[in-house]
This record gives C-alpha cells, sequence and structure tokens, in this order.
C-alpha cells in the first residue's frame, strides 16, 4: 500500500455561510496533494461556498480550514459568477498575460520568455488567431478559453474551478478536460464544482457529494450511487430566517471536555 | 488668421497664465476620467465635484480667498465623502451610489449654505465657475504640483487599476493591491477636481475630467490610446475655450467646456469605434 500523500486543505467541522445561516455545514475532511476532486450536488448545495472559503473570501462561521503550507498567492480560482467587465477594452493578449502577474507584479515588463509563455498558453487553447482582438468580441465559450489560458499562466498548486464549462460546446469541453488532466498529471490539485454527473464519473478520480451536510466523499465509483445522490437532493434547500442557533458545537464540547 | 490664434497669449499675461493653468489639468484629469469612464463610475466623477463645495467654502470663510485654504478644505471634503460613502457601502446595505449620492447632497447643501451665509453671491458665483482669467502665482504653483504627483501615482498604479476596472475579483485573488489602489485612485479624482476647480469652478472642473474621456471612446479600442485621445482633446478644448472667451466675451470655464462638448459631439456621430454615422451607412458585411 502505498503512503497517503500530505494532505493540500483540511477541513475541520468547517462551517461556511451568509449572515449566520450556515450554507456549508460541519464539514470535516482532507484533500489530499494532486487530487482531481470533483464536487457535486444540487444547486444551493454549498458547492461555491465552500470554493469561495478556501480561496479566503469568506471567514469561517466556526471550525476551520487550512492550507498546509500553501499561501493565498499558490491557488488559481475560476469563480462561477463573473464580474469580468467584458466590454473593457482589453485585448485577449493583455488579459491572458495576467496570468503572469506572480512573475511580472504591478511593476515589470514582460520579457521575451513571458511572451513566449504568453504565446504557448494561447496556443494550448487554440485562441493565437484572437490574441489582438478585444475580449468584448469573443463568444462565451471563446472566453472561458481565455480564462482557462490565463489559468494556465497562474501555474497554481491548488485550481479552483467553479462551474467550468457553463455555456460551453462539447467540443471546447473536451479540450478544457484535456488540460484538467494534464494539470492532474502535473501534480497539481484540482477541485472543480460540476452539474454532469457523467463528466465526474468519465474524468474525476474523487468527488464529494454535498448538500449542504456532507453525503458522501471518497473515490467516484464508491461515492456516486444513486442513494447518495437521491439523498442529496432530498436534504433541503431550506432558508430558515427564523433558525435556532446551531447546537453541534456545543454539544461536541461538552463530548470532549 | 495665425496672428488671431497667438496674438491675445502674446499680448496678455492673464491669458499665459489661463493656458498654462488649464494645459496642466488636461493633462492628467482626462485619463483619471478615462478610468472613471471604464470603471462605470462616471458619475461619480460629478457628485464628487459637488462633495468639495462645502470644504472649500469653510477654508473660504477662515483664510479669505486663500488658494491654499480653499484648497486644502475641498481636498478634505471630497476625500471625506469619498471615503464615507465608500464605508457605508461596504458596512451597510446601501450600495455604493447611493450612499454617494446621500453624502454628496447633504454636502452641496452644506457647502452653499456656508458661503450665502458670510460671503456675496459674487463669491459664490467665484466658488462655483472658477476664475481662469485670474490665476496667481499660488494657483498656478498648485496645480502644476497636482498635475505633476497625479502623473507619477497613475504611472506607479497603471496595472493594477486597470485590472481592478476589468477583472476586480482576479486583482484581489492575485495580489493585495486592490483595496490601495482604489483608494489612491480616489484620492487622484478629488486632487484634480480641487486643481480644477481653482480655475474652472466646482461644476466645470468634472467637464474637463470626463467630456475627453467619454468622446475617446469613439476613436480607439485600448486604455492607452483612450488616454492619448482625452488628453489632446482637453489640450486643443482649452486652446479654443480660451480664444472663444476672449473673442467673444463669455466666461472662460463654460467656453472650455463647452469646447469638450463640441468634440465629444462630433466624436458621437464621425468616430471611427461606433460613431452614429458609420452605424447609419450600410455597408456589406465581410467573409469573416
Amino acid at each position: 500500500m502505498t503512503p497517503r500523500p500530505a494532505p493540500a486543505i483540511t477541513f475541520r467541522d468547517l462551517t461556511l455561510g451568509y449572515d449566520r445561516h450556515p450554507a456549508v455545514h460541519h464539514i470535516t475532511g482532507e484533500i489530499a496533494r494532486g487530487a482531481l476532486l470533483a464536487i457535486v450536488g444540487p444547486n444551493g448545495a454549498g458547492k461555491s461556498t465552500l470554493l469561495k472559503g478556501i480561496v479566503g473570501e469568506l471567514k469561517p462561521l466556526s471550525g476551520s480550514l487550512s492550507l498546509d503550507g500553501l499561501t493565498k498567492r499558490d491557488i488559481a480560482y475560476l469563480p462561477q459568477v463573473i464580474e469580468i467587465d467584458r466590454s473593457f477594452p482589453i485585448s485577449v493578449f493583455d488579459c491572458v498575460a495576467m496570468g503572469l502577474w506572480r512573475m511580472i507584479g504591478a511593476w515589470r515588463g514582460l520579457d521575451a520568455r513571458g511572451r513566449e509563455d504568453v504565446v504557448g498558453a494561447l496556443h494550448t487553447l487554440g485562441l493565437v488567431e484572437l490574441a489582438d482582438r478585444p475580449v468584448g468580441a469573443l463568444s462565451g465559450g471563446q472566453f472561458q478559453r481565455v480564462l482557462f489560458a490565463r489559468l494556465l499562466l497562474q501555474d497554481a498548486a491548488v485550481i479552483l474551478l467553479d462551474e467550468p464549462f457553463r455555456a460551453v460546446d462539447t467540443k471546447t469541453i473536451a479540450e478544457l478536460i484535456a488540460l484538467i488532466e494534464r494539470w492532474h498529471g502535473e501534480g497539481r490539485t484540482v477541485l472543480a464544482a460540476l452539474h454532469d454527473i457523467d463528466q465526474v464519473r468519465a474524468h474525476f478520480p474523487d468527488t464529494l457529494v454535498l448538500a449542504r451536510e456532507m453525503v458522501a466523499w471518497g473515490e467516484t465509483p464508491k461515492v456516486l450511487t444513486p442513494a447518495n445522490l437521491a439523498r442529496s437532493r432530498q436534504l433541503t434547500e431550506a432558508f430558515d430566517a427564523h433558525a435556532d442557533i446551531c447546537v453541534r458545537d456545543e454539544e461536541r464540547e461538552r463530548e470532549t471536555a | 488668421m495665425i496672428d488671431a490664434v497667438v496674438q491675445p497669449f502674446l499680448e496678455f499675461a492673464f491669458m499665459r497664465r489661463a493656458l498654462v493653468g488649464c494645459l496642466a489639468i488636461s493633462l492628467t484629469a482626462p485619463p483619471i476620467g478615462v478610468f472613471l469612464v471604464l470603471r462605470r463610475m462616471s458619475l461619480m466623477g460629478d457628485a464628487m465635484g459637488h462633495a468639495i463645495l462645502p470644504g472649500a467654502a469653510i477654508g473660504y470663510l477662515l483664510a479669505g480667498l486663500s488658494v491654499f485654504a480653499m484648497s486644502l478644505g475641498g481636498f478634505a471634503a471630497g476625500l471625506a465623502v469619498a471615503l464615507a460613502a465608500g464605508l457605508v457601502a461596504r458596512s451597510t446595505v446601501l450600495r455604493e451610489d447611493a450612499s454617494l449620492a446621500g453624502f454628496y447632497l447633504v454636502s452641496l447643501a452644506l457647502g452653499v449654505m456656508l458661503v450665502s451665509v458670510r460671503g456675496s453671491s459674487v463669491d459664490l458665483l467665484h466658488v462655483l465657475f472658477g476664475t481662469v482669467l485670474a490665476l496667481d502665482d499660488a494657483a498656478l504653483l498648485l496645480i502644476a504640483s497636482i498635475a505633476t504627483v497625479s502623473l507619477a501615482v497613475l504611472a506607479v498604479i497603471y496595472r493594477p487599476l486597470v485590472l481592478e476596472c476589468f477583472d476586480p475579483e482576479f486583482l484581489r485573488s492575485v495580489s493585495p493591491l486592490s483595496s490601495p489602489t482604489h483608494l489612491l485612485f480616489l484620492v487622484l479624482v478629488v486632487l484634480n477636481l480641487v486643481a480644477g476647480f481653482q480655475a474652472l469652478g466646482t461644476l466645470m472642473a468634472v467637464g474637463i475630467m470626463l467630456l475627453p474621456a467619454v468622446a475617446a471612446r469613439f476613436w480607439t479600442e485600448d486604455v492607452s490610446g483612450m488616454i492619448g485621445v482625452a488628453v489632446a482633446t482637453a489640450f486643443s478644448a482649452s486652446f479654443a475655450g480660451l480664444l472663444l472667451s476672449y473673442y467673444a466675451n463669455v466666461p472662460t470655464g463654460p467656453a472650455v467646456i463647452l469646447s469638450c462638448g463640441a468634440f465629444y459631439f462630433l466624436s458621437m456621430l464621425v468616430g471611427v469605434k461606433g460613431g452614429l454615422l458609420w452605424r447609419l451607412m450600410p455597408r456589406k458585411h465581410l467573409e469573416a
């Protein structure tokens, strides 16, 4: 039996939420370095919330989350709702080049090697001919490729993808999945929130089924059972404006006392 | 013809001073306007222009028509309103535009009241419309210093600022510069409005910031190009406005801003990137 690789991300009884209402409730577990993990669950299951918690956009309501030696800068994140202003006058090349921020920062110029890297990323995503176009002129699928090219240049140890295949045609999805598998092969830790169960079965070795609570977590074939999926759908999306204070924290303290 | 263009500036020192002041403002206010437009904060510039009034009025009440006191007051008031609005937006349900509207309206009313309590209506007109033809050394120095500082700061925060406009979430994820950039940018907006109000008045200062920037969008599709077009526009409008004011004997501030406005309407009609005329002309579509 091979030794378990060191964890990249560890959750300890983690609760995340908005305005005291939990969206991710008491999750415990660890994501191994180099894991390729799909996060599935119905709408409102807390998939996006969990990813936001990992990047540090949300502070835990209780419990903790540790990144084991990684810093925020080692994480590349593709959010689901993108705040990008697509009417902004910037070219595809410049937009993708921002992925090199860790190298060039706010003030350094792009040297010949940086330019090569950018062209390489554009090439990988089939965007070379669009390099000089403004991002506003791209289709939804093309723009998603631009975001992936930028992720590629970020060269991050941990990559978080929130619904990365929305409004993307099947050919592009296949190419993006190939890129994700390449990242996996390079030993990066990749987490993706997804809806398409068949996609997950075909390409993701590990799966976390989420429905505010953790329903199941482990190897994909063992986890993606009809029973687990049904359970994840049953756990309601209920947002109770008058919910009582969760007592689990106190109970646990009493047990350990 | 050339005589008519050059002669007023050769003959009168106040025209030369006015030109220098306007050109210095034209160097930095329009680039800042470009970023305001790109961040969809155009009207915020307008609100800030009103917000500096009470500060300038307090400066005036305490020290009379002193450039330094009025500028410092205006700067403090503008910054206070911008920061308070930002703070309220981050910590309550109000969005930034709504909270800014709340603060600047109070600020404007306070300013008008302060000016009219002690001053005459001539003073009020002076603050509202500026005195470009009576710029003294202190005022010119202040305007030039602000222009210099603004150019340097803008150069330093250029890349983060572009990212902050285009994809703020990405900037936050790769760098801690997001909030400092936003803050420095607000300081630049207020500083340039203060510089502008010496010459053009609080009401007109926003004009030279925004009109060239809005017009520039019709000519180019990249940020640095827009900045170039906006500065060139403001330069020519300063020239044209001063001459118009000299020969037609009309107030200078409005004449400069109306010149900017004329170029804006022209750009809207014939600008090569989305001008009206090009849209109306039926041209055959391309192969690909």
